[in-house]
């Protein structure tokens, strides 16, 4: 078949802030790289990202003290003790190295400015001494769930401009991006990954891509909802094509975040800058209630926290009536013009321009939405696929696993250069010793096999059901029974229903020609392996009967640390299955830190070494 | 009653040999906060699943959805139709290569600029991982930020006279960008250098002053300042040129 075919040593599937900066690290050794991105780079899902990254520099007054240790200890607590320890050890080490070498690659992170500065808490003023000798470094604001204020940032566009930096630094150093090109499937020998078959999405032409590493960087599943704040890009497409080599696990799929502040109607996010520099939350009365529910943390609880009492709050019948729904308000009036101006100027335009609300006199109507996805490729320590040689994964596609069941705010941003960073170390070790030799003819199987794939779809030989159909039922089977509050007899019918859906998007046939750039054939070539993502987040949680960060069922309320201390890994190794293998490993293999109370968030816990019940 | 708003959308598929270039027309009820996000999704959805377009972020921050919506470019993502006439044109950026419909590559354009125009700190200096990092007023981060700002959508070239003439022109996206390097400290090109870069008729002076860019960019970026202040910048440097002509060999070219 005729077909463009590509060599390199490292094939980065996503040119996101994870998949760039490990391609920085392995061209500044020396190697070739190719990124792939299904939009220009700089559209990647990581320019979203407002607030900022934690790193525990501890240069601003309110950060003082503060070291990785403490940022270690915030990350295993937010995590719910779901976490890697080893991980989130590496991270909390790495990150202000991270963040001062961003900063030598023009990264404008904003500084401290000496003298005394006023800051809001919960709708209280307050003022601090920004030290002099601190002056001029980089400074960070608050958080929720951490000790210390951490989060570096630039304005509210830090993942934009964290982007074109290191965007920039990729064009320095002359590696290829191919953008609007999609991996679809990878190729590997069963023990190998060698590269992928993907589809110029300029032309629809297929192509063979064929490399000694792999990485997968392709961010979150959120897309697998009907509300979601992610971009329309975030498909899980990377997860697909690792989770249909039957070899590679999706680890902890039902870990899964929302996040309090979602807009109403449209599920744009507003940072959590807007609660950590002293916004507040209110209800139908304009009252606050999260000082209420958690008196020591109140809005700057984790995201997990705060979210449910949000819609713990709403069932009360504290919520707002909307056409669109129950919804809250936040409060971020009394921080005034000029701060809302510039250091949430991107919230401002967005209230403004979305919404027609005005935020420095008007309330902003908010409702959590499908946020971050903490599951994905397991990988180890090093970012090494489990089940294939040759496969890594970085940042949010990963399971690295320094989250656990629930994500820090400011520490995915933080995860992306941290882990790419690192990662980034441990794929040039892996060059450095490679001895794989590359024949096109590896790519033969793979590419018949994805053309007729391609036919069958065209020529609607399979069937006729209509794609976008498919995608609506089974992103509202998510929303409606795999959300927040979780049950069994919900989660079973989800299980159920997505079930039929799969049988359903096994019979995808085109309405359109299918030729060129084609939508249409690029979201049926998908579909499949969306649905399959959908069963494993439905099936991971119906079987993981406890509670644990985000992943809240009302049938089992408590934190089982005896029985459920671990992970999950979905396998799904026949096509022709509908539901995953699930196994189990321990959450992590070193325990810096056992588990005990978060500090927040009320939960039962189960010890560890609680008596078995019969 | 609502509306019922006429749509006519410029369509072709380039790599369809039966498709000739030409506009076809959708109907669709209008929704309150309808944005053409959504009406081009629900028309692709249930009208016709072949309509190519681009969106990702769909909130104003990814610069996907460049369009030229009623003859004017913007970010589709943004536009509520409660704001446009009931019969809405939309047609592909110009100035870029049609990837089919409303659909551009705009990738290939912005990455073979940057790259043109070297967007990135030159320095010599290396990295130290056990240093902390050099300080920086706040208010300089800010300036930088606010250039920054810019998101690569190609309204800005879209609008332009003198890019819409000429291939080679880098666009009042690329000026900025410049500006922005020379505002920031860590960069060590000196003037001469940028001259080389934007002191030409590719750079600042193929500018004509017409300004559409400042008026249509969606992040309101104030790029009447940015390329007033560099045409002084670089016609000061030309001037120098002029009486201590250039060493051979010292300054980069591109």
């Amino acid at each position: 078949m005729e077909h463009e075919t590509f060599y390199t040593d490292l094939l980065c599937v996503g040119a996101g802030l994870a998949g760039e900066r490990v391609a920085i690290a392995a061209a500044s050794a020396g190697f070739d790289a190719i990124l792939l991105s299904l939009v220009p780079a700089r559209r990647s899902h990581s320019c979203a990202a407002e607030g900022g990254m934690q790193a525990a520099l501890g240069n601003c007054a309110m950060g003082e003290g503060d070291s990785p240790d403490v940022h270690f200890a915030d990350t295993v607590k937010g995590s719910d003790w779901g976490c890697d320890q080893e991980c989130a050890r590496i991270f909390a080490d790495t990150a202000p190295v991270a963040v001062r070498e961003a900063a030598n690659w023009g990264m404008p992170w904003n500084r401290v400015v000496a003298g005394k500065a006023k800051y809001w808490k919960g709708g209280e003023e307050f003022e601090a001494e920004e030290k002099k000798d601190k002056h001029g470094l980089i400074t960070a604001r608050a958080f929720g769930g951490t000790a210390k204020w951490r989060t570096c940032y630039t304005a509210d566009g830090t993942g934009h401009t964290l982007l074109y930096t290191l965007d920039n630094k990729v064009t320095q150093l002359g590696v290829r991006v191919h953008d609007r090109v999609e991996a679809v499937s990878l190729l590997h020998d069963g023990a190998n990954c060698i590269g992928c078959v993907a589809r110029d999405l300029k032309t629809g032409k297929l192509r063979v891509y064929l490399a000694k590493a792999t990485l997968i960087a392709t961010g979150g599943y959120g897309r697998l909802y009907s509300e979601t704040t992610n971009t329309v890009i975030n498909d899980g497409g990377g997860h697909i094509i690792a989770l249909d080599t039957g070899l590679v696990p999706f680890g902890n799929p039902e870990a899964v975040q929302f996040h309090p502040t979602g807009v109403v109607p449209t599920n744009i996010l507003v940072t959590e800058g807007c609660r950590g520099d002293g916004g507040t939350l209110l209800d139908v009365d304009e009252k606050r209630f999260m000082d209420i529910y958690e008196p020591a943390k109140a809005e700057l609880a984790s995201r997990d926290v705060v979210s449910r009492w949000m819609m713990y709050h709403i069932a009360q019948g504290k919520g707002v009536p909307s056409p669109y729904g129950d919804h809250l308000w936040l409060d971020i009036r009394h921080l005034g013009a000029h701060h809302i101006t510039t250091k949430l100027r991107e919230v401002y335009d967005l209230c403004r321009h979305f919404l027609g609300v005005d935020p420095i006199n008007q309330l902003i109507p908010v409702r959590p939405a499908q946020h971050y996805s903490m599951g994905g490729v397991r990988t180890n320590s090093d970012g090494a696929a489990y089940g294939l040689k040759g496969l890594f994964s970085c940042g949010e596609s990963a399971c690295w696993d320094m989250h656990g069941f629930n994500r820090l705010g400011g520490n995915s941003l933080a995860e992306t250069i941290v882990a790419g960073r690192y990662v980034g170390m441990k794929v040039v070790e892996f060059l450095q010793g490679a001895e794989v030799t590359l024949k096109s003819s590896m790519a033969e199987q793979g590419l018949a096999s994805m053309s007729e794939r391609i036919d069958r779809l065209v020529n609607r030989a399979d069937g006729a059901e209509n794609v976008y159909a498919i995608k609506d039922a089974m992103q509202l089977v998510m929303m409606e029974k795999v959300g927040i509050f979780r049950n069994g007899t919900d989660l079973q019918a989800a299980v159920d229903a997505l079930r039929e859906i799969y049988a359903k998007a096994k019979k995808i046939g085109l309405r359109s020609s299918g030729i060129g750039a084609n939508p249409e054939l690029a979201l049926a070539l998908k579909m499949p392996g969306m649905v399959r993502l959908a069963i494993c987040v439905a099936y991971g949680a119906l079987m993981r009967t406890e509670s644990r960060g985000c992943h809240a069922r009302d049938d089992y309320q408590a934190r089982n640390d005896r029985d459920w201390l671990n992970r999950t890994l979905a396998y799904w190794r026949d096509l022709d299955a509908d539901l995953p293998d699930l196994q189990y490993e321990p959450s992590t293999k070193v325990m810096y830190m056992p588990p005990g109370d978060r500090g927040y968030g009320k939960t039962e816990i189960i010890p560890m070494d609680a008596p078995k019940e019969d | 009653m609502s509306r019922q708003l006429k749509f006519n959308i410029f369509r072709f598929n380039p790599e369809d040999p039966n498709s000739e270039p030409h506009t076809d027309t959708f109907m669709l009820e209008e929704t309150p906060s309808l944005t053409l996000f959504i009406a081009l999704n629900k028309i692709r959805e249930e009208q016709d699943p072949s309509l190519m377009f681009d969106f990702a972020c769909r909130m104003a921050i990814c610069g996907s959805c460049g369009m030229v919506i009623n003859g004017r470019p913007g970010l589709a993502c943004k536009t509520l139709t409660v704001e446009l006439p009931q019969e809405i044109t939309l047609m592909p950026l110009p100035v870029f290569k049609l990837v089919g419909d409303l659909s551009v590559d705009t990738g290939t354009w912005f990455r073979a600029t940057n790259t043109k125009i070297e967007s990135w700190i030159h320095t010599d200096q290396e990295f130290d991982p056990e240093a902390i990092e050099e300080r920086m007023e706040n208010d300089l981060a800010n300036s930088i930020f606010e250039l920054e700002r810019c998101i690569e959508c190609g309204c800005c070239l879209a609008s332009c006279g003198t890019a819409n003439m000429r291939d080679d022109f880098v666009g009042a996206f690329a000026l900025n960008r410049i500006s922005r390097f020379i505002m920031d400290p860590r960069d060590k090109r000196t003037d001469p250098e940028y001259f080389d870069v934007v002191g030409t008729d590719q750079g600042i002076f193929g500018c004509m002053g017409l300004l559409a860019c400042e008026d249509v960019c969606p992040r309101e970026i104030p790029l009447q300042d940015q390329l007033g202040i560099l045409r002084r910048k670089m016609a000061f440097q030309g001037l120098k040129n002029i009486f201590k002509p250039k060493e051979k060999g010292r300054h980069r070219r591109f």
